[in-house]
């Protein structure tokens, strides 16, 4: 029997803000992270993920604040993702209110923290997240650090080690296919999915509709991520007024830049150069549920 | 007042995060004085059962769960939670459960060689429904604000479920891969949600408030 299929909304966030850039390049500020979560929420997203974008460069995960407000209103489940490197980051993401974290970077260096924390949290609760990068040759190769570096580790294996090791579920991102609203890397979600016997969610590429149902039917995907498709059909909300640029939640502090204001500043107008065509949740859901993938209706 | 037992398993705060939205008076505890002098008992978990079960016992807590559940009160157990109210589970070995409701734990039992691939854990939103085979009335339980839904979703996240002794306590069932399960479980003053309430949205919050006005 089939039962649905999950379609999650991924925020990249620095500081307060929710940012969006291109194959994990150049973050453009489109709101603050907590308005979009709430909208999310209230649209029918089944999960969140939250991405720590400047983890690597702080060497750690920064969202414990954004966790606690935002998992006190929404009743659906958080994943956290970004710099998790010790037990001790994995139990205040927790307590703050996160129901997974997802692990590269450190996984990468030391593949037992992985059975670590899953020993000491439950396998439920550690997810291992894979940023693929495919080479010219067809070679599959794990990146970490958001994009920074790469290793020698090769996606479908490491993501059958992961699964010895005891993750609980894969969220398996095509760094090639981030942001460029073409589609995901189908073949490689296909490879990992029916390599592990645990949830794959896959992630990056959604530019349409279609590409949710080719990912899950041809791919075998689980779940379905996305972030540009989504953040760019909310962020120009109809009856709403425009965020202000000026606003002080869109400052991060003193001491760093307030991000890529660019798109905001041209009054969410700007669609030139968007790589996708935005696209509600709903519209999602309604799309697969016409076409033989169930999801959950609200 | 009602008490979240606190034995060391678990994420306690997004529970009480949303009894607290309920407006509800909720407190985590895991002191016995405070545990037996509540009008509620929420019994939370995840992980593994040998974890939860040794947890339960090392602070004498599970004698204490044991009396409250006898005395009648409301109690409710959410995922792992409700598994241990169980007599025993299958889950890597045969791990004695607190035996508040007869039956046992089993894993899914995974897709066929030949069939349709699936994963374990569930991982997802699944829907609840009354059982097909017994006449269940949803009117006076948890499920109440349910009773006249089509469809209602809620979020699981498991790798085994429960299998009581009596259908009877099946107060509503959902499928999975090659299995169909009890999702919601209910005895007189107890009762059980295989998936997590506090992370179903507004179904779920549903659920905790009929809990509440109970």
């Amino acid at each position: 029997m089939s039962h649905p299929t999950r379609v999650i909304s991924r925020l990249d966030i620095k500081g307060p803000n929710l940012v969006k850039g291109l194959q994990f390049e150049g973050n453009r500020v489109l709101g603050t992270a907590q308005q979009f979560s709430e909208i999310y929420y209230h649209e029918g997203a089944d999960e969140l993920i939250y991405q720590d974008v400047v983890a690597s460069l702080y060497k750690r995960n920064s969202l414990k604040e954004i966790v606690q407000k935002t998992s006190e209103t929404m009743a659906i489940p958080l994943t956290v993702a970004g710099g998790i490197r010790s037990i001790e980051d994995i139990n205040d993401l927790l307590r703050a209110g996160a129901d997974k974290v997802a692990i590269n970077t450190a996984a990468v260096s030391d593949p037992n923290f992985l059975s670590e924390a899953a020993r000491i949290f439950g396998s439920q609760c550690i997810v291992l997240s894979i940023e693929s990068y495919r080479q010219q040759n067809g070679r599959c190769e794990v990146w970490t650090d958001y994009g920074r570096e790469v290793s020698n580790f090769e996606t479908v294996e490491w993501a059958k080690r992961a699964e010895e090791l005891g993750v609980g579920e894969i969220l398996l991102t095509s760094i090639n296919n981030e942001g460029m609203g073409n589609g995901f890397d189908v073949e490689i979600v296909e490879a990992v999915s029916s390599s592990v016997s645990v949830p794959v969610i896959a992630c990056g590429g959604a530019g349409k509709p279609e590409h949710f149902k080719e990912v899950v039917i041809e791919g075998k995907a689980d779940a379905v991520a996305a972030a540009s498709i989504f953040h760019y059909h909310y962020c120009r909300p109809v009856n709403q007024p425009t965020m202000s640029y000026s606003s002080a939640d869109l400052r991060m502090g003193a001491q760093i830049d307030s991000g890529n204001i660019e798109f905001l500043n041209e009054g969410y107008g700007g669609e030139d150069g968007l790589m996708v065509e935005p696209c509600s949740i709903s519209g999602i859901k309604e799309f697969l549920n016409n076409n033989g993938v169930e999801t959950r209706t609200t | 007042m009602l008490t979240i037992v606190d034995y060391g398993v678990g994420n306690l705060f997004n529970i009480q995060k949303a009894f607290q939205s309920l407006g509800s008076d909720v407190r985590i505890s895991n002191n016995p004085e405070e545990i037996i002098n509540s009008d509620r008992l929420l019994l939370p978990g995840v992980g593994s059962y040998e974890a939860g079960i040794t947890a339960l016992k090392e602070n004498g807590i599970d004698q204490v769960v044991r009396e409250f559940a006898d005395s009648g009160r409301p109690m409710m157990g959410i995922c792992l939670g409700m598994q241990l109210m169980l007599s025993v589970s299958e889950e890597n070995g045969n791990w004695p459960g607190l035996d508040l409701i007869e039956g046992k734990v089993v894993r899914f039992t995974g897709p066929a060689p030949t069939g349709k691939p699936y994963k374990i854990p569930q991982i997802g939103w699944n829907s609840i429904s009354k059982p097909g085979n017994v006449d269940v009335n949803w009117k006076n339980s948890v499920l109440e604000s349910l009773d006249a839904e089509d469809t209602a979703y809620v979020y699981f996240l498991h790798s085994y479920y429960v299998i009581p002794e009596d259908a009877g306590c099946v107060l509503a069932e959902t499928n999975y891969g090659r299995d169909t399960f009890c999702s919601v479980l209910m005895k007189d003053n107890l009762v059980g949600c295989q998936f997590h309430p506090e992370r179903s949205g507004k179904v779920g919050l549903g659920i905790l408030k009929s809990f509440i006005n109970h």
